[in-house]
Formats: structure tokens, C-alpha cells, sequence
């Protein structure tokens, strides 16, 4: 420990030894400052910057003095002024995202439990049927339900067949329950494996002990699992509500309707406007702005995480 | 009454004590659960899976349908992979581009990340300074930083900062190695806790230099860690699709993810889809098969469980 630990005799040595883990760190720091740090600059300058009165293409200033507001204020205008279009749309995100987590963690939650304490010796088959859909892409799932939503696809086949209703439901015709079950079944695979990951490192011991001591299974659940699962269930609903808000080919695929439409599908679509694209900018600066808070809280856990294991 | 409440559950547990000794040894004779079975989360979990797995199945079946419905069974046919002389994926060229097009950034991506991930993983965990530190701090950020609010930001460094550098696979090859580069950096910084510094202090000790260590005792140490991070990037280029939805341009840097997504939008896009996604899902089955075989033989000797082989390539 004496020779590697840092604290060592030799000074020139352990210059020599920083100099080799500098040279190690050097390329990944070159990278993400040109690639990560760079273009978040580039949006800021293009939302703060102006629009080509001729070609109509949004012209970046790169000196942060001269930033105007213009974008902003056009954003912010459709925000919240009078005819404003992103406000609905802003409101109607927040409502699918908090409807999908919500739905994807009370369903999430009772298999991740059930796999980590009853799976035993299933649970490696278990934990592979989990895995699955984390190797298929998100287009086929969505593809996977395109073709079972269809008019005359299994899902309108099998309630009317039930007769639970006379005509089948134009179930891609622009429905919010579609959306939201899109969301539902695109993120849910994400959230069950941090919650199992979590939910596994519960020490059963102390479940046991609950249970030694007394308490019913119900209970012990209440006081022993689920205070012990908090940190994992608020990793996992992060992992899933952050991407969910920036989400637009869910919508785009199992929709298409601009009645369902959520924030991302106006960035995205401004982003392929021409005259539009400062306002894109300024609008993606606004949902990042949105979530730095619930972003910088998962960044400083996982930092506190490992810094406590090493 | 308040003594009864207060001795009550004290008596019940000597009283039960013994009752309890026989059966836990009974119970630790039987490889079972230590409780009662729960049915109801049971039948919930197999309810959940079935759920999520059926609609993927009955999507590869209509991939081989022999007629253009997505949802009525015609009888079985490779129509849609190779026979059709229009709308197969072997003579459409802009699907069999596709699945060119995403293998190559698969492939491409790879190569670049996981030795600029591995060796930043490294060098982060060793080199403690506030360059290091902030670093550490944006590749986390980039790790959890909604996808499309990244590819805007791509979108507008390539079309209004780097020019030279236009829409299309270059673009989208250095997207998505920002994009995945926190993959191995991770998953090697988990590794080299758990492997801790004895091992290269042996190696200093018995006269070998900083680099030496490294390369002789770290890496083959770490390459189990380094595999299951290709694994892990391979596949998830693969199924990446913002990235490359905003930065390709043409059809022809359009991977199979964009143009499922294209020819998709609310509607019936034809089983030629289908079985380009089933493509998709095959490339990534192969690959986590790969992965799982190759986990599993270079941690041989050191009695790695199945599940933690499932999670280390999956990236739990």
C-alpha cells in the first residue's frame, strides 16, 4: 500500500505515476469536452442566438454576452401566452409521464419482489425472461403492438369476442390509452431490473429477523423491504421519467395524432422546420432546465454510491 | 389486560420455540422457499411476462406470413425475408441497406468506445483531481441526460459548429460513442473496487513498472468486465434510435431502427417490417448468446454464478 497508495517517499515517482493515469483519463476527457460539453454550448448559442432573415436557418452566436432572448421568449410565449400550442402539450406530458411511471412501478415492483424472494431456484429463468425484452430494440416492441392494435388485430378480435365492445377501437387512431400503454411497455423492462438489483441486495436476514420478532409477512414488508427499497425505486422511476420525457417515437408510432402529442414530438418536430430550429433549441434548453434537478440527484447518488464502495 | 398485551408475545414465542427449531431444520433439509408460496405474485409475474413477451412472439410470426397482413395468419412463407422480388428484405434495397448500415455502426461504435471507455474508467479511478473529478461528473450526467435533448445538441454541433463533419455516419458513429462511452467506463470502475490494488502492488513489488502492471495483471484481470461492456454497447447500438434518427440524413445512412420508425408512423407498415425487425432481435439475441458463452468461459475459474453472468452482460 506503502508504494501505490499515493502517499509516497519518492515525489518525482509518483509525478511520473499521476502522468500515467492522466494519459489514461486524457482521450475520454478530449472526447466528452468536444462531444458532450461542446454541443450543449452549440444549443445554448443557437437558442440564444438569432434566425437568417433570408434562409430563414437559425444563426448561433457563440459569445454568451450577445445572447438575446428572442427564442425564449418565443418558446415561452407558446408556453404559456395567449394561443399558446406547448402548454397543453407541456401539461399533457406531465400527466402521461406521471400516469406510465406510476402504472410501470406498481407493476414493476410486485415482480422484481416476488423474482428476488420466491424465485429460488427458478430464479435464474426468471431473471433471463426479464432480461429478454432489454435485447429487443424498442421499434419491434412498438411494431409488436402496431400489429395487435390494429383494427382487425388480436386485441380488437378478442373484445369482441367478449363483447365488450360492438365495433372494434380504432386503438391507433390517436388514443391516450395507447400512448400511455406504449410508454408503460417500452420503459417498464429498465425499471424491473434496477428494482430487482436492488431489491436482491436486501439482506434476508433482516427480513427473517422481522418476521422472528413477530411482525406479520405484510408488515415486515412495510417496515423491513420497502424502506430498504427506497433508494432502488427512486433510482429505477428516474431511469424511467427521464427518457419518457424526452420521448417521441412512442407517440409518433402508436399515435401519429397531434392530440396526443407530448414535448419531444414539438422538439422534435421543430428541429426538422426550417425557421424553427432556434426555438427547438430553446425548447430543449427549457426541458433540460426542467430536469437538471431530478438529473444532478441521480448523479450525486451514484457518486456518493461509489465513493462509499471504494 | 395491558400485561396480557405486553407478556402475550413473549409467551407465544418461547411456547413456539421449539415447534419452530423443528421446522426450520426441516425446511433447510428441502432446497424450498422459507415461507409459504406466494400464488397471487406468482400468477402476477407470469401474467407480466406473458404480457411482455407474446406481442414480440406473435410479431416474429407475422414476419413469416405469407400475405401483406400484420394481424391475419396467411400461412407460413420467407416471402418477407427472401422471395418477394419487390418488398423482401434481401431485394428492397433501402431495408437491406438497413441492416447493413446497422451492423457497421455496431461494429464501428464498438471499436471506438470500449478502449476510450476502459481506458477513462481506468484513469478516472486512479488520477484524483478536479479534472478528473468534473469528468467523472459529465460522463455520469451523459449516462442519465434524456436522449433527445443530447441528439439536439449533436444535431446542432454538427450543422452549426463542426460543418466539415455533415449528417450521416460519421456523425452518428461519434454520437453514439458519447453516447455509450459511460458503459465501460462504469462497468470497469465497478470491477476495479472489487478486484482492489493488492494485485498491482504484487506486480510493483516484484519489480514491474506502472505500465507493466497494468497491462500484464489489470487487463486480463479486467477483461471479463471489458467483454461484457462490447456486449453491452454492441447491442445497444443496435437498438439505439434517437441518435441516429436525428443525425442520419439520406436513406442510405438509415439504420433499421429509423426505418422501422419511418415507414411505421400509426399504421400498417407491411410484414417487410417485421421481418427486418426480426432481424434486429436476432443480431441482438446472437450477440447476448455470444456474450453469456463468452462471460462464462473467461470467468471459468472463478465460480460466477448464471444470474451474475444475465446481469453483468445486460449491465446491472
Amino acid at each position: 500500500m506503502a508504494r501505490l497508495g499515493g502517499g509516497r517517499e519518492d515525489g518525482r515517482d509518483d509525478a511520473r505515476t499521476r502522468l500515467v493515469w492522466a494519459a489514461f483519463t486524457a482521450p475520454g476527457i478530449v472526447w466528452l469536452l468536444l462531444l458532450f460539453v461542446v454541443p450543449f454550448y452549440a444549443v445554448l448559442s443557437i437558442a440564444g442566438g438569432q434566425l437568417n432573415p433570408i434562409f430563414q436557418s437559425a444563426v448561433p452566436v457563440w459569445n454568451p454576452l450577445h445572447w438575446t432572448g428572442a427564442n425564449f421568449a418565443k418558446s415561452w410565449s407558446d408556453l404559456v401566452g395567449t394561443g399558446a400550442f406547448i402548454g397543453p402539450i407541456f401539461v399533457r406530458t406531465v400527466v402521461f409521464v406521471a400516469i406510465a411511471s406510476g402504472l410501470s412501478l406498481l407493476i414493476a415492483f410486485p415482480v422484481a419482489y416476488f423474482v428476488t424472494r420466491f424465485g429460488g431456484r427458478r430464479k435464474g429463468i426468471f431473471l433471463a425472461l426479464l432480461i429478454a425484452p432489454f435485447w429487443i430494440s424498442y421499434m419491434m416492441r412498438m411494431l409488436a403492438w402496431i400489429d395487435l392494435l390494429q383494427n382487425d388485430g388480436y386485441v380488437n378480435k378478442a373484445l369482441t369476442f367478449l363483447h365488450l365492445v360492438n365495433h372494434p377501437v380504432d386503438w391507433l387512431g390517436g388514443q391516450s390509452a395507447t400512448v400511455i400503454l406504449g410508454l408503460v411497455y417500452g420503459y417498464i423492462p429498465y425499471l424491473i431490473l434496477v428494482l430487482y438489483s436492488g431489491l436482491d441486495r436486501i439482506d434476508s436476514r433482516l427480513i427473517e429477523a422481522g418476521r422472528d420478532l413477530g411482525l406479520s409477512g405484510w408488515r415486515t414488508f412495510l417496515r423491513v423491504t420497502l424502506p430498504l427499497s427506497r433508494q432502488s425505486v427512486l433510482t429505477g422511476m428516474l431511469i424511467t421519467v427521464l427518457p419518457m420525457c424526452g420521448d417521441y417515437y412512442t407517440n409518433q408510432m402508436l399515435s401519429g395524432s397531434s392530440g396526443t402529442s407530448m414535448v419531444g414530438n414539438v422538439i422534435d418536430g421543430q428541429l426538422n422546420a426550417t425557421g424553427l430550429q432556434g426555438e427547438g433549441a430553446a425548447l430543449s434548453v427549457l426541458l433540460l432546465a426542467v430536469l437538471l434537478v431530478p438529473m444532478l440527484y441521480y448523479v450525486i447518488s451514484t457518486n456518493r454510491a461509489s465513493a462509499e464502495l471504494a | 389486560m395491558q400485561l396480557r398485551a405486553e407478556t402475550g408475545p413473549a409467551v407465544d414465542v418461547a411456547g413456539a420455540a421449539a415447534p419452530l427449531a423443528v421446522a426450520r431444520r426441516a425446511r433447510s433439509l428441502l432446497p424450498r422457499n422459507p415461507w409459504r408460496h406466494a400464488w397471487f405474485l406468482e400468477s402476477f409475474t407470469w401474467c407480466y411476462l406473458a404480457w411482455s413477451i407474446l406481442p414480440i412472439a406473435l410479431a416474429v410470426l407475422f414476419s413469416f406470413n405469407n400475405g401483406k397482413s400484420q394481424s391475419v395468419w396467411q400461412g407460413f412463407s420467407l416471402r418477407w425475408y427472401t422471395s418477394d422480388p419487390l418488398n423482401s428484405v434481401l431485394h428492397n434495397p433501402q431495408l437491406h441497406q438497413a441492416v447493413l448500415q446497422t451492423l457497421w455502426l455496431s461494429l464501428y461504435t464498438t471499436l471506438i468506445t470500449v478502449p476510450l471507455g476502459v481506458a477513462f474508467g481506468i484513469g478516472i479511478d486512479r488520477w484524483h483531481t478536479r479534472t478528473s473529478s468534473a469528468f467523472n461528473f459529465v460522463m455520469i450526467f451523459s449516462f442519465v441526460v434524456p436522449e433527445l435533448i443530447f441528439g439536439v445538441a449533436l444535431f446542432f454541433v454538427f450543422t452549426a459548429l463542426f460543418t466539415s463533419i455533415h449528417l450521416g455516419t460519421l456523425a452518428e458513429v461519434l454520437g453514439l460513442v458519447t453516447w455509450n462511452l459511460s458503459w465501460p467506463a462504469i462497468i470497469v470502475r465497478a470491477r476495479l473496487v472489487s478486484i482492489g490494488r493488492q494485485y498491482e502492488e504484487a506486480a510493483a513489488d516484484l519489480g514491474a513498472s506502472r505500465l507493466e502492471a497494468v497491462r500484464r495483471v489489470l487487463l486480463p484481470m479486467l477483461m471479463p468486465a471489458i467483454f461484457a461492456s462490447a456486449v453491452l454497447v454492441f447491442a445497444t447500438v443496435v437498438d439505439d434510435f434517437v441518435i441516429v434518427d436525428l443525425l442520419s440524413s439520406t436513406g442510405n445512412t438509415q439504420p433499421m431502427s429509423v426505418i422501422i420508425y419511418s415507414n411505421t408512423h400509426g399504421g400498417n407498415g407491411g410484414p417487410a417490417l417485421n421481418a427486418l425487425a426480426t432481424l434486429m432481435l436476432l443480431f441482438s439475441f446472437v450477440v447476448a448468446a455470444l456474450g453469456y458463452a463468452g462471460y462464462r468461459w473467461m470467468t471459468r475459474g472463478e465460480r460466477v454464478g448464471r444470474q451474475e453472468t444475465l446481469t453483468s452482460i445486460a449491465g446491472m
